[in-house]
């Protein structure tokens, strides 16, 4: 079963990588401005908030938990820098500050879940209203927008004269230490230990609560991290920022091949689903191609991406004679251990 | 009156004496629709002795048409959610079938009011159909494909729109008036929401497809093996669900008059909101339509006694996702309470 289901997953995340090529051909072969240093620039910058929250909710989503309150966090960091900025707070402090108050968002979540057991589905769709609603109470609908130049280039700016953006950079080294993480520590193992049955990880002497935990702070801070970078990049911090944000990083995740039940995923996989959504956004954009076919082009791929896994496992089924019903292995797993 | 609540409810009262009055306390807390009127009840007369101008008939209409919609779409949602599945396309379904009713009538003058009904009911039920195919052909989760419609339909509306508007001119004044005029002093609107309620509430109780849910919800793999056909009623969940969707987009034509591509926007996370808030379990197998139907309403008078109350309008988001934390928190406490009491009886009888 291992070895099939990693077939299956390879196929999945090859198969990514071959729509990320053919787009960028077709990007090519459309416009002569597409394969550009400038382009790249702008491509890049514009999935930066997404690349960045992806990173723990690939970690989330692995140990079969969700969290949707990250856009949420993001505009709550947002709203609480300008407040502070407003109060004459230095820089140096509020970034800190923001931090800070992005790990306690994430200690309210991780210990509604952990702690009473409650679904992470729906408490982080409670604190996804919640930290919204603070984000206007602290800023209501102003827009703070005078940030000094250099921070704000921090957001907007590219890296030591390449075409690289600088939250750019940011991400590529959240990504490796992340990715490290995931497959090449005992940390990460657990992750996939927990996802794939959680009560078997209990038993073998994992700190299940604790490590859920720590991702849901990890998560929210890191979403006020995209906070900060949001305000930097538009030069404006506003409670509404990054409003409906969540639903593209669980696209994103997910298309990267991420198994919604948790237990299955790479992290590799999510970063070539970035660069995918990217690669089709500039596309369509450079050839004037309205933003509306970009939502329908991400919504028919993320249903493929669930679809293709499940249809080869019903082939292989009928072919079988129905000899065992694919499910998820999160289930199965339960039920042997009880 | 959900169905698992109800029994785990009378197998808990132990047969000890003494401690009758907190049982009694304790079956109140757990019918999750007393609480949530008694909730708001607190809330309409707290709000009332502040500001008298809270009970008037004017405002009581403007809460009433504001909730009938989002309660509409609870309606639906919670013969999803009970099934343990979950239906985020609501929101874009809406959208997409409120401009497809504006279009018709803007395209066609002169067709008949009835017919855009039905056919902005079809277009959410062939909607909801699709949803429900992909879930149980496809055996893919919900949340995952219905994300993914979410983003589809709301993308084909725009495509649609092509940044086009639909005014009130457009539509005649005989279906405008469904979303402004009243039958015996009640506004139409909430009156179409309170008869689907009641359709839907019947039939989950006593329709033996109905009950199913519940069954499915509460443990799919028995259901499995007791022979139920949870692929066929998870699908019609869903085409229950789009088709209320479809209905709530034509309501939403008439209340409003103007549609843009962006009608119904977010739509969804309110409305499970307010599922979760009236009590639905958000992993199914226990609640009631008109627990759902409730919260929205609670949602709906919390907003409206803000603004009498005169507290900043930006509190009442803030305001809403604590309730809802609230109320999910509770709910766990309690039935974390019921079982510690029934692992303390079966302990007592043993020995």
């Amino acid at each position: 079963m291992p070895a099939e289901l990693r077939q299956r997953l390879g196929r999945w995340e090859t198969l990514t990588v071959v729509l990320l090529v053919a787009t960028i051909i077709a990007g090519a072969s459309s416009s002569p401005d597409f394969l550009t240093g400038g382009n790249f620039n702008s491509m890049l910058s514009d999935v930066t908030e997404i690349a960045l929250i992806a990173l723990p909710m690939t970690y989330i989503i692995i140990t079969g938990e969700i969290d949707l309150s990250v856009a949420s966090v993001l505009g709550l960091s947002s709203a609480l820098m300008g407040s502070l900025w407003n109060h004459g707070w230095p820089m140096e402090l509020i970034i800190p500050a923001v931090l800070v108050a992005g790990a306690v968002a994430g200690l309210v979540n991780g210990l509604l879940v952990t702690r009473l057991g409650l679904p992470s589905l729906a408490v982080t769709i409670g604190t996804l209203t919640l930290y919204r609603g603070l984000a206007f109470v602290i800023l209501g609908d102003q827009a703070v927008a005078d940030f000094p130049e250099n921070y704000t280039n921090l957001g907007f700016g590219s890296f030591a004269g390449t075409q690289i953006p600088n939250p750019m950079v940011l991400f590529a080294v959240l990504a490796v230490i992340f990715g490290f993480v995931l497959h090449f520590t005992s940390f990460g193992r657990s992750l996939y230990a927990i996802g794939a049955n959680e009560e078997a990880s209990f038993f073998a002497g994992l700190r299940v609560k604790r490590i859920k935990l720590s991702l849901f702070v990890l998560s929210s801070m890191i979403a006020a991290l995209a906070g900060v970078v949001f305000a930097f990049r538009f030069g404006s911090a506003r409670a509404d920022n990054g409003t409906g944000l969540e639903l593209s990083v669980v696209a994103v995740v997910l298309l990267g091949g991420v198994s919604i039940f948790g237990g299955r995923g790479t992290l590799w996989g999510v970063i070539v689903a970035i660069l995918l959504l990217a690669a089709i956004r500039s596309a369509l954009t450079i050839n004037d191609v309205a933003d509306e076919v970009l939502t329908i082009v991400t919504g028919s791929l993320l249903l493929l991406s669930v679809l293709g896994p499940s249809a080869a496992a019903r082939l292989r089924e009928l072919r079988h004679g129905g000899a065992e019903p694919a499910r998820p292995p999160v289930e199965s797993g339960a039920g042997a251990a009880h | 009156m959900s169905v698992p609540n109800a029994t785990a409810a009378s197998t808990v009262a132990p047969p000890s004496t003494g401690r009758e009055r907190r049982n009694v306390l304790d079956t109140l807390l757990r019918v999750r629709e007393l609480s949530l009127v008694g909730v708001l009840a607190i809330l309409v007369i707290g709000t009332t002795l502040y500001n008298d101008r809270f009970l008037n008939s004017q405002n009581l209409r403007d809460i009433s048409l504001n909730v009938a919609i989002v309660a509409m779409l609870a309606v639906g949602q919670t013969v999803v959610v009970v099934s343990r599945n979950i239906d985020l396309s609501v929101g874009s379904i809406l959208g997409f079938t409120a401009l497809a009713v504006g279009t018709l009538f803007s395209d066609h003058p002169g067709i008949s009011i009835p017919l855009v009904i039905v056919l902005g009911i079809a277009i959410g039920a062939g909607f909801g159909a699709i949803n429900g195919a992909l879930v149980s052909l496809g055996r893919v989760p919900s949340l995952v494909v219905t994300i993914g419609t979410l983003y589809i339909i709301r993308g084909a509306d725009f495509q649609w729109a092509k940044g086009r508007q639909i005014n009130a001119a457009d539509m005649p004044d005989g279906f405008l008036s469904i979303g402004s005029s009243s039958i015996l002093g009640i506004p139409i609107l909430p009156l179409v929401t309170v008869v689907v309620m009641l359709i839907a509430g019947y039939a989950m109780r006593s329709y033996r497809s109905g009950r199913e849910l519940y069954a499915i919800g509460s443990n799919p793999e028995a259901a499995t093996l007791a022979g139920i056909r949870v692929g066929r009623r998870v699908f019609w969940a869903f085409v229950a669900s789009g088709a209320l969707a479809g209905l709530a987009g034509v309501l939403y034509a008439a209340r409003f008059g103007t549609i843009d591509a962006a009608a119904g926007t977010g739509f969804e996370l309110q409305v499970v909101a307010a599922v979760v808030v009236g009590g639905v379990a958000i992993f199914g197998g226990s609640g009631s339509v008109y627990g759902a139907v409730l919260g929205a309403l609670l949602l709906g008078t919390i907003a409206s006694a803000l603004t009498i109350l005169k507290i900043d309008p930006f509190w009442n988001q803030a305001i809403n996702g604590a309730l809802l934390l609230g109320a999910i928190a509770a709910d766990r406490l309690l039935s974390l309470r019921v079982e510690h009491a029934l692992r303390r009886r079966s302990v007592r009888r043993a020995g």
